[in-house]
């Protein structure tokens, strides 16, 4: 598969009056095309950051790349300049925000906002991109666009503006689309119509996803892939089968046992202990260690590095080393493992192949 | 929206009459009389005098008197103008004193403005704190004190313009346009730069710039007609006084404009001018007050009065 966005040790620190905050500590992932790249983790892990980095929307005072780049079709948009980067923003990559309620502009109407990107990247004039918007909204589900590309965003609910946004966002057929907790503020039911309508649209205009959440249940449903990430750092990837069903590091374990399911046995729901860690001052080990039950002696003292757990999966964590001792994860972890081929606790039958 | 601004203007009326009233009878208690300031009358023709003006009856009749002829658009006569009509006295004034004003506003507003986006876009630099520093010394310094600096510095020791008076066509206007200017330009920056900071930082400019919209659009475009709001709230009660007329500033260049003959008016107890100006006054303002809601729903489509759109 071809890849489209390559990220290689990404370092990004921001300037406080604390200090300097280490929010991306060394991040490596790339994303293939078509594919749906999910990137979870807590609060402040760096996910958020990472691809407003991408996008290069971070406040440019305050925020400064320390290494590393940001391949997307052989160009390192770490380099680029303003003018080079509003080019590629909104016509190459574009992106959807967590709360829809505040992310269009109160005073102009949708119809604008939506041709804006139009007019700006593609050789369209006003007519022809007022065409093309009207289609756009007919697309992501919005009846009699007609009427309501002369509206305000006052005059839509929750889950149609967040599908107006995503109509902005498609707007130029994007290579990548960028989704930062798109269905975070919405109500359950707008939840899910949203997430089938971004796959839909997917597999229509053949457009990679990033998606970004700290919902595993989502993470299930759209992702080919999964990142997560802890302090700043990808401590676990895979493909959604590999870290649902045979995850290796302890911090992904921590997350699955807080997800509740329906089968659930115990009325009380698992929370990882602690705070994350503060990355004003990141601990020189690994960063999870000191949340975890697992950690080893080594953990405080060095970041582990990459274990390859198969083709597609990595984790880096010391348990993964041969000389580690051999750990038995959480009982409910187990019960995942069992039905996963490959991993050391499966109990369906072998095949070769 | 016919219906609102016809409801507008009966509330419009309702104030002025509060007005006009409390106007009344505050100035009645204002020792001395249009003719005592006179002085060089005996008693007797005094007393002849004021039969003739009306002022020996009880102040109720007087009140019901100036209130029967206001009803019917008539302001009275003047005392100290032998005869002039109050009306008339206001209106040729007017000229002046809202040239004045709008110089004043159209030049701090816009300077207001523009130092405030600077200040706004080039946050925490030089730039920002040199506009910062303007408005302060804008709200800081009152306007006489500038006033009598601009006389000093540019008329008397440059002889660029002219220090007083209104003989010197429009030049007589310059330095007391810029006189007034301060204050809108102060309040200008001050509240711009306040609200485009917190615009610039609201989710829908992060989605205008994953857009692509360059840094000139984002700020024109999408920021500063939300930024708006506040400013036009103050500056309507600000525009309604300056193009009134300033009493201070018409009094430092002698002007000959509505704000000095205000202030006379009240030196030499000239009731029907107090009453005039002080009504004009409210009706402009009023009717400002009004002009600035309508101005809310242009900018703002969620404060629009009533929709054709549900």
């Amino acid at each position: 598969m071809e890849k489209i966005l390559e990220v290689k040790d990404l370092q990004l620190s921001f300037h406080t009056f604390a200090g300097e905050v280490k929010a991306i500590r060394g991040v490596n992932f790339d994303l293939l095309k078509g594919e749906t790249l999910a990137i979870v983790g807590e609060s402040g892990s760096g996910k958020s950051v990472t691809t407003k980095a991408i996008m290069r929307l971070l406040p440019e005072s305050s925020s400064e790349f320390k290494s590393g780049e940001i391949l997307f079709n052989g160009k390192d948009l770490t380099k680029l300049t303003d003018k080079e980067m509003q080019k590629i923003r909104g016509k190459d990559i574009s992106m959807i925000f967590q709360d829809p309620m505040t992310s269009l502009n109160p005073t102009m109407t949708i119809g604008r906002q939506i041709t804006e990107p139009l007019l700006k990247h593609q050789k369209v004039g006003k007519t022809e991109a007022k065409k093309i918007a009207v289609d756009l909204l007919r697309m992501v589900g919005m009846p009699k666009p007609e009427l309501r590309i002369k509206q305000y965003p006052h005059q839509f609910s929750g889950g149609q503006r967040q599908r107006i946004v995503i109509a902005i966002a498609l707007a130029c057929n994007p290579q990548i689309l960028i989704a930062d907790e798109p269905t975070t503020a919405l109500d359950v039911t707008i939840q899910a119509q949203i997430l089938e309508l971004m796959k839909d649209l997917q597999k229509k205009i053949d457009t990679s996803i990033i998606f970004i959440t700290h919902d595993l249940g989502v993470v299930a449903n759209v992702a080919d892939r999964v990142a997560v990430m802890y302090g700043g750092r990808i401590v676990e990837m895979g493909t959604v089968d590999e870290i649902f069903y045979n995850p290796q590091h302890p911090y992904t374990w921590g997350l699955l046992s807080s997800m509740p399911s329906l089968d659930t046995a115990e009325e009380k729901l698992y929370a990882i202990p602690g705070t994350p860690p503060d990355l004003l001052d990141p601990p020189k080990g690994d960063a999870f260690a000191l949340r975890s039950e697992y950690a080893l002696a080594i953990d405080m003292e060095q970041a582990p590095p990459v274990f390859q757990v198969s083709d597609t999966h990595f984790a880096s964590t010391w348990l993964l080393h041969p000389d580690a001792p051999k750990v038995e994860p959480p009982l409910s972890i187990i019960e995942r493992m069992k039905k996963f081929p490959g991993s050391r606790y499966y109990e369906g039958v072998r095949t070769n192949g | 929206m016919a219906k609102y601004i016809l409801k507008r203007v009966f509330y419009m009326f309702i104030t002025l009459f509060l007005i006009a009233t409390a106007t009344f009878f505050l100035m009645k208690t204002l020792p001395g009389s249009p003719i005592s300031s006179a002085s060089k009358l005996n008693p007797t023709q005094l007393a002849a005098v004021e039969a003739k003006y009306g002022l020996d009856q009880p102040i109720p009749v007087q009140y019901g008197k100036y209130m029967a002829n206001l009803a019917q658009g008539d302001l009275g006569n003047s005392y100290q103008f032998k005869g002039a009509s109050v009306t008339d006295l206001i209106l040729k004034r007017l000229g002046p004193s809202f040239l004045l004003g709008a110089q004043g506003l159209i030049l701090g507003i816009s300077i207001g403005i523009l130092l405030g986006m600077i200040a706004a876009l080039r946050q925490n630099t030089i730039w920002d704190y040199g506009s910062t520093f303007i408005a302060i010394l804008g709200i800081s310094i009152p306007s006489f004190v500038f006033a009598s600096f601009l006389q000093y510095w540019i008329a008397v020791k440059w002889g660029v313009l002219p220090v007083a008076l209104w003989n010197d066509g429009w030049k007589s206007s310059i330095l007391p346009s810029i006189a007034l200017a301060m204050g809108p330009l102060a309040t200008g920056a001050r509240f711009i730069r306040t609200e485009m900071i917190e615009v610039l930082s609201s989710d829908y400019i992060t989605l205008a710039k994953s857009k692509g919209a360059t840094g000139f659009e984002v700020a024109f475009k999408h920021a500063f007609r939300n930024a708006l709001i506040p400013l036009v709230t103050v500056m309507g009660p600000l525009a309604a006084g300056l193009l009134t007329g300033s009493l201070v500033i018409e009094k430092i260049f002698a002007i000959p404009g509505i704000g000095e003959q205000f202030v006379k008016a009240i030196m030499v107890s000239d009731f029907s001018i107090i009453m005039g100006t002080t009504l004009f006054f409210s009706v402009f303002l009023v009717f400002v007050i009004l002009l600035v809601d309508i101005l809310y729903g242009i900018i703002d489509p969620r404060i629009r009065l009533s929709g054709g759109n549900s």
